[in-house]
């Protein structure tokens, strides 16, 4: 997929997340800017993984990530406090009992 | 892991500036795998140089002059490209010319070093305190950088004439030069698709650009010819199983470098080709300039540790 | 992420709306004066006073600029460094320093200010960077010395700035600071190596050292009395530690490593006080500060020149790219 069409000089900004060994997710490195998609994974592999930090690479267009209102907050975030009975150490009775 | 510990100590002594970087909201264990650094495990210069010092790989006389040959390669590619960095396109190119630049001074340091284990001679000796006349790298490498066209045109047929030569040495009889091989034709691998995605964007990107790629390959192209030459040197060694001649990459190079030059749309340019002559120390009068710059200060202080 | 509007007011606003946006001010203020109490960190897209914004988007992008410019005078030497294993580390360490500039390039667009604009503004002599770089590298020393004195004194600075309370400048310089850990010792080696050879290029350390002393004290800024701008940054939780603080500090492990290199400091009047338990320093030549910081110092023209060719030998270059992607994604959507 590629951002929306750059104009003139001026390349769109990717979102670069890096898996760093195999395993384990691929967390947000950082960002920067490359006019297509496939400049943008080379410009992120010369740029974020010059120290060994990655063994795979996703590039994705700022433009396409969607992200929470930070103002709703309050409504977005509040229902799982509180539900202590979703958590193994809520279940004291339990406790010493082998493998469980 | 916490980032904290591993920021104030890593920034080597001063670890008494706190930084303490746990409250909610900062990065947590996800950004420090992402940023865990490690200095990975490949064959370095220092180890070709140590296992010459030791004693346990040296290159024989033709070997040594080979090898000098793809060391003073890359030396001059890597002095050329080094250029870039500060004044690239943009940033994120100054990045990616100078990890190039890094790979072929990595190549370059272990061919001499190795090279230099025919008569104890180091990679400095070699680099600093050589004549003109006694550099063995071939007239394309020595060609200024021109404008980022003609870098790229260079980049280009550098890394993929590079790329056909390593992989054969990849199954040289001589381990040294395969180990070196081994290392270098993955970074080569890379250089290739650098080259050729910005090949492919000038060629077809506006016109301006389209204009710049072709005058960069016109310019570069008379000296391609000079890479594939064989002599007496690669002869016995291609007979002794420890090289290739270099005219049979040719086939291979022009196929592959002819895909990319058709999908940019791009003709070989039809210019002659020039006689050549660095394998034997005739080179081009871009070279003095290079090695006057290069050399001066080591050359101020002779026998100097730096 | 990297890019989101920035708050405004529009024009024509009914009561009803005016009283909604002074409510949406007041809860965001409120929220945000709790951050900052609790010491936790503000994203790019919470509510923050228009003020912390723009210092941010100051101090960040001149911390960008400064990594741009301070590529100059080490990138004067990687033709002519003296053996190919210093020629590899400083051309890694220059390339650094091109990755520093864009993380932190990248912390900035947070904030909505788009890189090509910063970029622009530098070029156009309207941003300031750190006036150190307007000095030239002259001897291969000097190389030696900008990484121990000057990359020592931005890791004092930018450790702190680790924990800044805006999230991506922190997260900016954690990766610099990590990334950094090599540049000071390269540059102390280099001293060291220079210092325990010949009797010349002992003295090219000696000088360099000279050179770049009291330059390096003032990458902290002005003193104290003399810092219109730091007690609200600190009120921020940007700043962590005043700029006499930081100098103080730093003169004083400097003048632990200078004794290992077997060099002195130019700076007669550095003493530990014992009263205050704090370092202490000569005075700085601070009117020169500021005339480099005007512009007139011996390398700011050519510096920003020298910026100025890149960017506009660069223009068809980006200009290609972008219409090859232009091209692309039209044949993808017409296929």
């Amino acid at each position: 997929m590629s951002p929306e069409t750059p104009a003139g000089n001026v390349w769109p900004i990717w979102e670069v997340f890096v898996r760093s060994s195999r395993g384990l997710s691929h967390v947000h490195a950082g960002s920067l800017h490359a006019p297509d998609a496939a400049m943008a994974l080379r410009n992120a592999r010369d740029l974020y993984t010059r120290r060994n930090e990655g063994v795979s690479i996703w590039v994705v267009p700022a433009d396409a990530i969607a992200s929470s209102d930070p103002d709703a907050k309050g409504a977005f975030f509040e229902s799982p406090q509180g539900k202590d009975y979703r958590h193994a150490t809520y279940y004291t009775k339990s406790e010493g009992v082998k493998h469980l | 892991m916490s980032t904290s510990p591993a920021t104030t100590e890593e920034t080597g002594g001063h670890g008494d500036i706190s930084v303490g970087v746990t409250t909610a909201g900062t990065s947590g264990d996800a950004t420090a795998s992402a940023t865990r650094i490690t200095p990975g495990n490949a064959l370095r210069p220092e180890d070709i140089a140590l296992a010459v010092s030791r004693g346990t790989a040296k290159p024989t006389e033709d070997v040594a002059e080979f090898a000098l040959r793809l060391g003073d390669d890359a030396l001059i590619l890597a002095q050329r490209l080094g250029h870039w960095i500060s004044r690239a396109p943009e940033l994120e190119e100054d990045i990616a010319l100078g990890n190039i630049a890094l790979d072929q001074l990595g190549h370059a340091r272990s061919f001499l070093s190795y090279a230099g284990g025919l008569n104890g001679k180091s990679e400095d000796d070699l680099a600093y305190f050589r004549s003109e006349d006694e550099f063995r790298s071939v007239e394309l490498f020595e060609q200024p950088n021109g404008d980022f066209a003609v870098t790229i045109a260079r980049q280009f047929v550098v890394s993929y004439y590079q790329f056909e030569l390593y992989s054969r040495l990849t199954h040289s009889t001589d381990a040294t030069l395969a180990g070196i091989a081994a290392k270098a034709v993955k970074e080569v691998d890379y250089h290739r698709d650098h080259s050729a995605q910005w090949v492919l964007r000038l060629a077809l990107g506006t016109d301006e650009s389209r204009r710049k790629m072709i005058h960069g390959f016109k310019v570069i192209w008379p000296y391609v010819d000079e890479l594939f030459a064989d002599d007496e040197l690669t002869a016995r060694l291609a007979a002794a199983g420890a090289a290739v001649e270099p005219s049979s990459l040719r086939a291979d190079f022009d196929r592959l470098t002819g895909e990319v030059l058709a999908e940019a749309e791009l003709e070989v340019p039809q210019v002659p080709a020039a006689l050549g002559g660095g394998r034997r120390g005739k080179h081009s009068e871009h070279l003095g300039y290079m090695l006057a710059e290069m050399q001066v200060l080591a050359r101020q202080h002779p026998g100097a540790s730096w | 992420m990297a890019t989101q509007t920035l708050q405004s007011v529009p024009a024509e606003l009914t009561p009803e709306q005016l009283e909604e946006a002074a409510r949406h001010e007041a809860e965001g203020q409120a929220y945000f004066d709790r951050v900052m109490a609790e010491d936790s960190r503000i994203e790019p897209r919470d509510w923050m006073p228009a003020a912390y914004r723009k210092t941010l988007i100051r101090q960040i992008s001149q911390h960008a600029h400064s990594e741009i410019i301070g590529m100059q005078p080490e990138a004067n030497w990687i033709s002519r460094a003296p053996s190919l294993k210093r020629k590899a580390i400083l051309m890694a360490k220059v390339q650094d320093e091109a990755g520093h500039g864009l993380y932190l390039y990248s912390a900035a667009e947070t904030l909505g200010q788009p890189r090509d604009q910063m970029m622009q503004d530098l070029m156009d002599g309207k941003a300031k960077y750190s006036s150190i770089f307007n000095y030239p590298a002259r001897t291969w020393a000097d190389m030696g010395a900008i990484g121990w004195m000057v990359d020592g004194a931005a890791i004092a600075n930018q450790v702190p700035l680790c924990r800044a309370s805006f999230g991506p400048y922190g997260r900016a310089m954690v990766r610099v600071c990590k990334e950094e850990s090599f540049h000071q010792r390269q540059g102390f080696e280099i001293l060291l190596e220079l210092s325990h050879g010949t009797p010349e290029q002992k003295q090219m350390a000696q000088e360099a050292v000279n050179r770049w002393y009291a330059p390096a004290l003032m990458m902290f800024g002005p003193p104290d009395d003399d810092s219109p701008n730091s007690k609200q940054s600190m009120a921020w939780n940007i700043k962590r530690f005043s700029n006499d603080e930081l100098r103080n500090r730093f003169v004083g492990m400097m003048m632990e490593q200078v004794k290992v290199l077997d060099l002195t400091l130019p700076d007669k009047d550095i003493r530990f006080n014992e009263e205050t338990k704090k370092w202490e320093h000569g005075p700085l030549d601070w009117d020169e500060f500021h005339e480099v910081l005007k512009g007139r110092g011996p390398c700011n023209a050519q510096r920003l020149e020298r910026r100025r060719e890149a960017h506009e030998n660069g223009t068809w270059v980006r200009e290609a790219a972008a219409a090859y992607a232009r091209k692309q994604a039209e044949k993808e959507s017409a296929a």
